[in-house]
């Protein structure tokens, strides 16, 4: 899907956590937001999943104004910081949420359901923790059953909000072709957000460098390493 | 057993002498026998001072029938109330950020500071016989005070904050994460409380419910000034105990309060029979 950010500024009470900014990003994308805390990436985030309303300006999907869409209607498959796995369900009942979740008429069978869950279990490549709970798995294994989660409800986009943050070097290494691969496989229009520039720049196709709620530059990562637009730009990326 | 290896004893910094030890314990359990074990014993050996026979055919009285029935229904309409309150208002302050937010947890906490006769009284110039509201509704056949809809709002009152101010700390703990995550899977409002809010909070919201009925049972003063006493009528059991007690029926005073501490050794018991059987469900909606 194709997602445009046209002028959309937040406030929360005095403070501005988005002066306006616009993006356009292109079906297929796999884009990072990158900047330090207190950049504001989160906060557009969010407001792209429908979590937050904007104070000021306008979310398009696809060319349709979706700014006042509910979150529940977006359909935006969105992986939270801490995974924020239903800790009180197995990993089965976890990714199968979504779809149990579904209105009666358009809800799957039961065995529709199980052999979905089965599917995406085989693409995280944990067959077999369907069930374990949140609790028993390690943080690596958490980060791809929340994957699998927000890829069960077939999103229209992927959003994560730092998806490697809590991870040791090593398996954050892993999980990142785990995220390029399952891109290329499902096509999904790509929004993650990250403070590790490393991580943006050999991830994404494209990268949006965001300061203090402005957005600083947006490019492919070797445009941004060769012609910083600005002397942030550059002081981060040096970094 | 030839090589039978030594392993010496070492002492964590932590730990300390033995006699200290002991003198603790000694404290702890002295402490626990003195202010717990002591009037447990003292309430059952007065009731049945007489034998079983005389207890029960004093519990079997009209009188004491009528205060048993009636406690019971003031704690089932009560603690209800209070789970269904305590959770809104738990709802309304974890997940939302408004101003007077402080101001709204301090209301909170007014049941346990604000003295209960003075509690009582309030409810008394409010639907009172000599008050406006109170009238009204006299005329209409639904008394408040020295009936049971006084002993009702009193009992709400005084045990408000129990449900409330157990699930305020949990529920900040635990975030709003969880519901987001159920959210953009497209779980309604409602759907994600019950799936996700209220599965995170059962534990804390039962250690409430129960913190509350034990006390909707037990709650003296505010309902000594609305019930206005009425023997076999508006006279709960901690009422009747103490209108036995003056009148010297000892027996009768505390097989009550025999009845009414078993009462609530049997809530207790049921919470602690419930977190045995659930434990690895316990466990699990701990944190990560």
């Amino acid at each position: 899907m194709h997602i445009q950010i046209d002028q959309i500024a937040k406030t929360f009470g005095t403070t501005s956590a988005l002066h306006p900014v616009s993006l356009s990003i292109p079906q297929g994308a796999l884009v990072a937001l990158l900047g330090p805390s207190g950049s504001g990436k989160t906060t557009l985030l969010r407001i792209i999943g429908g979590l937050e309303y904007p104070t000021a300006g306008r979310v398009l999907f696809d060319g349709q104004d979706a700014t006042n869409m509910s979150v529940q209607d977006r359909r935006a498959g969105f992986v939270f910081q801490s995974y924020a796995l239903f800790r009180h369900m197995t990993v089965f009942d976890n990714i199968a949420y979504g779809l149990r979740a579904r209105p009666r008429a358009s809800r799957p069978a039961p065995a529709q359901i199980a052999q979905q869950v089965t599917r995406l279990l085989d693409l995280i490549q944990l067959p077999d923790i369907g069930s374990r709970f949140p609790t028993q798995l390690s943080g690596g294994q958490r980060q791809r059953v929340a994957l699998a989660r927000a890829l069960a409800i077939q999103p229209r986009m992927l959003l994560l909000d730092e998806p490697f943050g809590a991870l040791d070097a090593k398996v954050r290494k892993e999980l990142r072709q785990g995220l390029r691969d399952i891109h290329d496989e499902t096509g999904l229009t790509s929004i993650f957000v990250t403070h590790d520039q490393d991580e943006a720049m050999e991830l994404a196709d494209m990268v949006v460098v965001m300061s203090m709620g402005r957005i600083e530059q947006i490019g492919t990562p070797a445009q941004i390493r060769q012609t910083p637009a600005t002397s942030f730009v550059r002081d981060f990326t040096a970094a | 057993m030839s090589d039978a290896v030594f392993i010496p004893r070492f002492r964590r910094a932590s730990d300390d002498s033995p006699l200290m030890r002991l003198v603790l314990i000694a404290v702890a359990l002295g402490g626990l026998a003195l202010l717990v074990v002591m009037p447990l014993v003292v309430v059952i050996g007065q009731a049945l001072a007489q034998g079983w026979g005389a207890a029960i055919a004093s519990l079997a009285s009209h009188d004491a029938w009528s205060a048993i029935r009636l406690t019971l229904l003031i704690t089932a309409i009560a603690v209800p109330l209070n789970a269904a309150f305590g959770i809104a208002a738990a709802w309304f302050i974890t997940k939302f950020d408004f101003r007077g937010k402080a101001f709204l947890i301090t209301l909170i906490d007014l049941p346990f500071s604000v003295s209960p006769v003075v509690a009582g009284l309030c409810i008394v110039l409010l639907f009172g016989a000599n008050s406006t509201l109170g009238g009204i509704l006299i005329a209409h056949g639904h008394p408040v005070v020295f009936a049971v809809p006084g002993i009702v709002l009193a009992t709400v009152f005084v045990t408000f904050p129990f449900v409330a101010r157990e699930l305020i700390p949990v529920m900040i703990e635990q975030g709003r994460a969880e519901e987001e995550a159920a959210l953009t899977l497209g779980a309604s409002g409602w759907r994600v409380f019950a799936s996700v809010t209220l599965p995170n909070i059962r534990w804390a919201l039962l250690y409430g419910t129960l913190l509350c009925t034990a006390r909707a049972m037990g709650e003296f003063g505010t309902v000594a000034v609305v019930s206005g006493k009425i023997r076999g009528q508006t006279a709960t059991m901690p009422i009747t105990i103490e209108m036995l007690y003056n009148e010297y029926l000892s027996v009768a005073a505390f097989s009550m309060a025999g009845l009414l501490t078993c009462l609530a050794l049997i809530t207790l018991t049921l919470k602690t029979g419930l977190e045995l059987r659930h434990a690895d469900a316990l466990a699990a909606t701990r944190r990560h």
